[in-house]
């Protein structure tokens, strides 16, 4: 009975195990469906995401070049080193390696990490921007080894600037782009013009980037390349600068030895020649990430090499503010050319005595000599007949208040007061002594190098305001197309006996008996005039005495040339150059160099410096008998103040 | 020994299927590990030498091989401690026996050992239903390889023997409610061996994989790459050598404990569907032997030997779909190792020597 009832008992058991069985592998089978069928879509993405990765290709920024076509901005290659950390295990243990292989410090590289630890894992975290060839073979020589699989080492297209820092503000610098700048066609970890040219063309400039599709394992080694969309290369642009002339400029600065400023432009069109601001950046720095040193000195030194001065800084202009002046003066039909005024070495307004810098005086002088002699009573007088209201009319006129609307970024607003401006600034009413001051480029006007450079424009070319512009054409693939078209921003005919009186004054000032002699060159009838700026009042430099600022005058330049259809025409600061003549031989060199360019004659070379012979200079404040010995201004009355 | 007669009753369908088992996770070895390489090698001679000692199980008969079994039980525990305290340390656990040309794991044969000490226990009690003497003597038979092999520590292993037991006193008789009993036990104690009996690992193991997510770098990374390895698959898989999860290491041991997902990318669920049939066939027609059997001896033996198979295989591919915590077992006939595939095949060599010998005295 056993036997047979073990049989059944076994037999029944056995069916139990095998249905069990059955069931496990249809629930497995089940299982696997789900999976592979239902899910597979998603599972698929996965596996692609897992072992495809896009590595962004950067496209070349656009060239620039100068007005004749010589590549000024071009792009070279460079290596960086990043961390991409998709597949890394241990990102400490890619760190030291790292740092040990590339002679990096790890503390500083734990710290670049750190700050993109928030980003998705397959940005690559750039660890070394424009690495040197032997690390760029020791990481490669580890990849290969498998030790530095999440180590990547790519070559990229680096801005290369010219040497010596040459233009460097006009260019501007690139950088990558910040918070704010990403959006519209920029995406984070983009390189992007941060400053000049570079940020106002950055559109046109900055191509588009390409990208590189690979296969990669499971520790992050690339195993083939699966596709590859190129970079396009930015749009090639033209800049109205010009390469020899901007040396020029730059040689003389160094060859005089200050910093400063210049803008030279062609009166025509607004084509901007030349444009220095010393003491410069070199964008080169920036091209490969600049280093912190470099950046915080960048920012703490005292000189501020980061303003551009050309459309940054504010100065008071000084004498060469006479000519708004005398154009207001003529322009209003208050007095002609030939007027005549006495000049007695000062005179009162207002019950205040004013000064000129010739002890003794000009005697009888009219507009020509007047703008010549650079004589103070001759426009306090004007000034005076004016009012500082017609004065801020013609100042506007001549496009020296507000911004000259360069396509450049961050322009400051250049200012020549009006009895409107006082009343909203202050809430107090203009008093007609402080017009005596304005007269004269003192008091409260304070203008930019290019508010400067555009009222010479438009004096030199007869009353036409053209806006400067620094960009020519840009070649959108087609072929050269002139973007932005020279813009008129007004018109106003001068009577011809004005601009014959300025142009004649001007030309006298440098070929005459002028102050601007240094400006001079046979042939080419420069006309120019100087001027000096105050930094500080006479009292202020009695108290900073001591201090280790530099109080010096600063020095002006404007010109143009030839005097009559100028070509050419501009303005230099001199900062802290004491004197306005100084900056003469700066323009005098580039107004060389344009005629032998463009008569194809061999470019002139400039001279070493002459030792600095002590001059008399007739543009320096009246005011500075104060700092005389006492009894030269005993019972003389105090002058206006000069700010 | 081998009566030409004999040869007649070979299952050769199983046999069949276990070969093309063989064939197919060769095949997907050579894939995995990127073609003729020694490890592929080494499974060959794994192959070659598991025929061998199903050829050399399958001539010996079954009740000599249960005459001697306590001889061969005691045995295969002296290899056990040997390995416990001379054995090659390899991944922190003693697992191994060197022997010089490749290493051998005793552990894969103390299933059959168990096994068949098991049969013999149940098969050969003279009374006809089975007692709780019987089942106190046959869970202490199991549990003495099973705590020395845990101390390996090697717990997936030591787990398969538990089925063994399970499969053969279920179909002995044993009376249901003790699996009731046992199973509450186990509810209870399941705490308590978190607590105490389970080493960091295991239990990291365990949280890893109800929420693979909390650590998609470390442990649940090895269960998310299987479920996506699987999954990308799709329904005709990526072909042959071009798994991409796979090839590019992705899926960790992927020749061996992940042969599987391995097998279901490239092979798709086509793949998928015709292996896990293969294997459904090999096991019901082993329960067929079972069934067969001339003795209650063979129809344990077999069962026995085909539990610790069939655990081992569900297992396996349930975890190579992701579906199960991540433990170091591998999917007998088709996992890399000599070991492993020998063991297998010398209890097949067994099964197959029951259904043979079915009509013999």
């Amino acid at each position: 009975m056993a036997v047979a009832e073990d049989r059944r008992r076994i037999s029944i058991r056995l069916v139990i195990l095998q249905v069990g069985a059955v069931l496990c592998f249809a629930a497995l089978a089940i299982s696997f469906w789900f999976l592979q069928i239902i899910q597979t879509g998603r599972y698929e993405e996965m596996a692609e995401n897992n072992h495809q990765r896009t590595l962004a290709l950067r496209a070349p920024r656009g060239v620039l070049f100068d007005r004749h076509g010589k590549v000024l901005v071009e792009n070279r290659h460079s290596f960086t080193i990043s961390i991409l950390r998709e597949h890394t295990k241990d990102i400490g243990r890619t760190i030291q390696l790292l740092s040990a292989v590339a002679g990096l410090d790890a503390r500083q590289v734990k710290q670049i990490v750190d700050r993109h630890r928030g980003e998705p894992s397959y940005r690559p975290i750039v660890i070394v921007e424009d690495a040197s060839l032997a690390q760029v073979a020791a990481i490669t020589a580890r990849r290969l080894d498998f030790e530095l699989p999440d180590v990547v080492v790519e070559e990229v297209p680096t801005r290369q600037y010219p040497a010596a820092a040459l233009a460097g503000h006009l260019f501007g610098y690139v950088g990558e782009a910040n918070d704010t700048q990403v959006g519209d066609g920029v995406s984070s970890g983009q390189i992007v013009g941060q400053s000049g040219i570079e940020k106002v063309y950055n559109k046109l400039l900055m191509g588009e980037d390409g990208a590189r599709r690979v296969v990669v394992n499971s520790t992050g080694r690339e195993i083939r390349t699966l596709d590859e969309v190129a970079p396009k290369e930015g749009r090639r642009v033209q800049l109205t600068v010009d390469y020899d002339l901007q040396k020029a400029a730059e040689d003389g600065f160094r060859n005089a030895g200050f910093n400063g400023a210049a803008l030279i432009m062609d009166p025509r069109n607004g084509d901007v020649l030349t444009m220095v601001s010393l003491p410069s950046y070199d964008p080169n720095d920036f091209a490969a990430g600049i280093d912190r040193t470099t950046w915080n000195s960048l920012n703490t030194d005292k000189l501020r090499p980061l303003q551009n001065r050309v459309i940054q800084g504010r100065y008071s202009p000084g004498s060469v503010f006479k000519i708004v002046v005398a154009t207001a003066a003529m322009e209003e039909g208050l007095v002609t050319p030939d007027h005549q005024i006495y000049c007695g070495g000062g005179a009162t307004f207002y019950g205040r005595y004013f000064r000129c810098h010739l002890q003794g005086g000009h005697g009888n002088v009219d507009m020509r000599h007047a703008l010549e002699k650079s004589c103070n009573v001759y426009f306090y007088t004007l000034g005076n007949m004016l009012g500082v209201d017609k004065i801020h009319k013609w100042a506007v006129n001549l496009g020296l208040h507000g911004k000259t609307g360069i396509d450049l970024p961050n322009e400051q607003e250049s200012l020549v007061p009006s009895t409107e401006w006082k009343r909203r600034r202050t809430g107090e009413k203009w008093y007609a002594g402080e017009t005596i001051s304005v007269a004269i480029g003192q008091g409260q006007v304070s203008v930019t190098p290019a508010s400067l450079a555009n009222m010479i424009t438009t004096v030199a070319n007869g009353g036409t305001r053209v806006t400067p512009r620094v960009v020519k054409a840009v070649d959108d693939g087609t072929g050269w197309k002139e973007v932005p078209p020279a813009v008129v921003a007004s018109t106003i005919a001068f009577r011809p006996t004005t601009l014959a009186a300025l142009h004649d004054g001007l030309w006298l000032a440098v070929n005459g008996g002028g102050t601007a002699g240094r400006a001079r060159l046979a042939g080419r009838d420069v006309a120019g005039k100087t001027g000096t700026a105050q930094v500080i009042s006479n009292q202020g430099r009695e108290r900073a005495r001591g201090s280790d600022q530099d109080l010096r005058d600063h020095g002006w330049f404007v010109f143009f040339a030839p005097k009559d259809n100028p070509e050419i025409a501009g303005v230099i600061y001199a900062e802290h150059g004491e004197h306005g003549y100084l900056g003469a031989p700066i323009a005098k060199h580039v107004i060389e160099t344009y005629f032998a360019k463009k008569e194809g004659k061999p470019l002139p070379t400039l001279a070493p410096p002459a030792p600095a012979r002590p001059e008399r200079d007739p543009d320096s404040p009246p005011a500075i008998p104060l700092s005389a010995p006492p009894q030269a201004s005993a019972g003389m009355p105090v002058n206006g103040t000069i700010q | 020994m081998f009566e030409r007669r004999l040869y007649h009753h070979v299952d050769w369908a199983m046999v069949a299927a276990i070969l093309a088992l063989c064939g197919i996770g060769l095949a997907q070895i050579y894939s995995a590990t990127g073609g003729w390489t020694r490890i592929f090698e080494t499974q060959v001679y794994g192959i070659v030498l598991g025929v061998i000692a199903l050829l050399v199980c399958l001539s010996i008969d079954y009740r000599t091989l249960a005459d001697k079994s306590h001889f061969i039980y005691i045995g295969i525990l002296a290899l056990l401690l040997y390995v416990l305290l001379f054995g090659v340390v390899r991944g922190g656990s003693r697992r191994w026996i060197d022997l010089g040309l490749f290493n051998l794991q005793p552990s894969e044969f103390a299933k059959a050992v168990v096994a068949l000490v098991l049969a013999k226990l149940f098969g050969e009690s003279r009374r006809g239903a089975m007692t709780r003497v019987d089942l106190l003597i046959g869970g202490a038979l199991t549990a003495v390889p099973l705590l020395i092999i845990a101390r390996q520590p090697d717990l997936g292993t030591a787990v398969t023997l538990l089925p063994v037991l399970f499969a053969i006193a279920f179909v002995a008789g044993m009376p249901m409610r003790i699996f009731g009993i046992l199973a509450l036990v186990g509810v209870l104690v399941a705490p308590i061996a978190w607590k105490f009996a389970l080493q960091d690992y295991q239990k990291e193991r365990i949280s890893t994989f109800l929420d693979p997510e909390q650590d998609a770098r470390g442990a649940g990374y090895q269960q998310i790459q299987a479920r996506i390895t699987v999954g990308s698959g799709g329904l005709w898989g990526k072909g042959f050598t071009k798994g991409t999860q796979g090839q590019l290491r992705f899926l960790p041991v992927a020749h061996n404990d992940f042969i599987f997902s391995v097998l279901a990318e490239e092979q798709g669920f086509a793949g998928v569907l015709v292996t896990l049939g293969l294997y459904l066939f090999v096991i019901l027609r082993a329960l067929e032997a079972s069934r067969l059997a001339k003795d209650r001896l063979g129809a344990y033996l077999v069962l026995g030997v085909l539990a610790s198979f069939t655990f081992q295989v569900i297992y396996n591919i349930t975890m190579s779909a992701g579906l199960a915590p991540v433990k170091g077992l591998t999917l007998p006939l088709m996992s890399y190792g000599g070991s492993s595939m020998i063991a297998t095949m010398a209890a097949f060599g067994l099964i197959l020597n029951v259904r043979m010998r079915r009509f013999t005295n």
